[in-house]
């Protein structure tokens, strides 16, 4: 095998641990958890393909003749922000849901809406 | 959030730490040009100083240090800001986002003078929602009346 | 540094991620599962740090260990810190969809260019030479991504920035519309 594929095989597993948290469990903060591992792997992604060997961090400096490829830093910093701008906004749903309704249970909440006089 | 009030290592450490961690983000803000760095990471350090103020010492003494009404403003500055510059190109005559509209006759001090202005615009955006959002989450009372101690 | 010693500290670094991963799905007690995350993201600024993306590396530290765990603790100390316990059925389902997707996307990541092979399209691409040469004439930044990031994609910045924004504007129109502890409107 490929030693230089690591990289490739633990983002998919990162991914897939990301997702098994999502489907695997019913507590909301749990799978925003889950998410933002998933969007972990995608940042191991892109960042192992934007490496070149021999080469260093794209500030351009003497002495250096390769450099990483600067784009996929670009996205993937665009991506970080965006990221904890949209864990806020989840949190701050899951905290509204809590004190509405007593509980963030999935089961629990749609329990509570199907009697009537909820 | 109440203070606690046996951390004496704690407050002295913190209140010679928060200048140094703001200076560092100030740092990091204008260096972003000449090493890793920008307005995100300066808005986030910048922020974070002021979440540590208000760990150890109190939400309130942290909103009379940076009021929330101050944030409210400062937040949509940013993006005005940003925006601003690429109005401003429209309105020379240029692309938008053209930075050479700000130095016609020297393009690459026109390139530089535009990326400053818009880190900065970044930076104070960054640093604003990130404390506002924190402020929301720490200023909120519980909805029922359980304690820390209730729960798991 | 040699590829060799480059891809151990990788693969160190890696597993210590994974393990963290798998160890944040066990977790039953969502505290404990909050600071594992924030111990994920700076293993993950580690990493990056060796990758060679030294921007990045700095906003996943800031951001990922530090906000995002604050901001966690901040939504469980208003919630609950525990797990309610699910049935078997669905997490048996849950684990084969994932190694069901995993196997298949392991079949497409043995077709992938190994970590700092030269000869990628990332790399042979026109527009590498381009940011990272006439960026010089152009625009006379050391820091290429700042270049790039603010001045040839500085429309995505600014999509980012409003991002960020409405962000907060929702998080503030969500939590400080309705005052819970008085009966005063918010007048700010």
């Amino acid at each position: 095998m490929n030693l230089g594929l690591i990289n490739g095989y633990a983002a998919v597993a990162l991914l897939m641990t990301g997702l098994y948290i999502v489907l695997a469990y019913d507590n909301p903060i749990k799978r925003l958890i889950g998410l933002s591992i998933f969007q972990a792997a995608i940042f191991v992604l892109y960042i192992s393909m934007g490496r070149i060997a021999g080469g260093t961090a794209p500030i351009l400096a003497e002495g250096f003749e390769h450099y990483s490829h600067p784009l996929p830093h670009v996205l993937i910093l665009t991506a970080i922000v965006v990221g904890v701008a949209m864990l806020a906004l989840g949190l701050a749903l899951i905290v509204r849901i809590y004190e509405e309704y007593g509980s963030i249970d999935e089961q629990h909440i749609l329990e509570l809406e199907r009697e009537p006089d909820a | 959030m109440t203070p606690k009030r046996n951390n004496a290592v704690l407050r002295v450490v913190t209140k010679q730490i928060i200048p140094m961690i703001l200076l560092f983000a100030l740092y990091v803000q204008f260096h972003g040009e000449y090493g890793p760095g920008g307005g995100f990471q300066a808005g986030v350090i910048f922020a974070a100083g002021f979440v540590l103020y208000a760990l150890v010492f109190g939400l309130d003494l942290a909103s009379r240090a940076m009021p929330a009404r101050a944030l409210f403003r400062i937040a949509p500055l940013g993006v005005l800001l940003f925006a601003g510059v690429g109005v401003y190109s429209l309105l020379k005559g240029y692309a938008f986002l053209d930075y050479t509209a700000i130095d016609p006759h020297d393009p690459v001090h026109a390139q530089h003078l535009g990326i400053l202005i818009i880190e900065l615009g970044v930076g104070l955006t960054v640093f604003s929602v990130l404390l506002l959002i924190f402020y929301a989450f720490a200023g909120r009372r519980r909805a029922d009346s359980l304690t820390h101690k209730d729960m798991g | 540094m040699s590829e060799h010693a480059l891809l151990a500290i990788d693969a160190v670094l890696l597993v210590i991620l994974l393990t963290t991963a798998i160890a944040i799905a066990r977790q039953r007690n969502l505290f404990a599962a909050a600071m594992m995350t924030g111990l994920f993201s700076l293993t993950l600024a580690c990493l990056f740090v060796l990758l060679d993306a030294m921007d990045v590396a700095f906003t996943e530290a800031a951001v990922g260990a530090g906000i995002s765990t604050v901001l966690m603790l901040g939504a469980l100390a208003l919630t609950e810190y525990r797990d309610h316990p699910t049935s078997r059925g669905q997490h048996t389902l849950a684990l084969l969809l994932c190694v069901a997707v995993g196997a298949l996307l392991m079949l497409a990541a043995s077709e992938w260019p190994a970590l700092g092979d030269p000869t990628t399209p990332v790399h042979q691409h026109p527009i590498t030479a381009h940011f990272l040469e006439q960026s010089q004439q152009e625009i006379d930044l050391p820091n290429v991504v700042t270049s790039v990031l603010s001045s040839y994609r500085g429309y995505d910045t600014l999509g980012e920035v409003t991002v960020v924004f409405t962000a907060g504007l929702a998080v503030l129109i969500l939590l400080l519309g309705v005052r819970k502890e008085s009966n005063n409107e918010d007048d700010a």
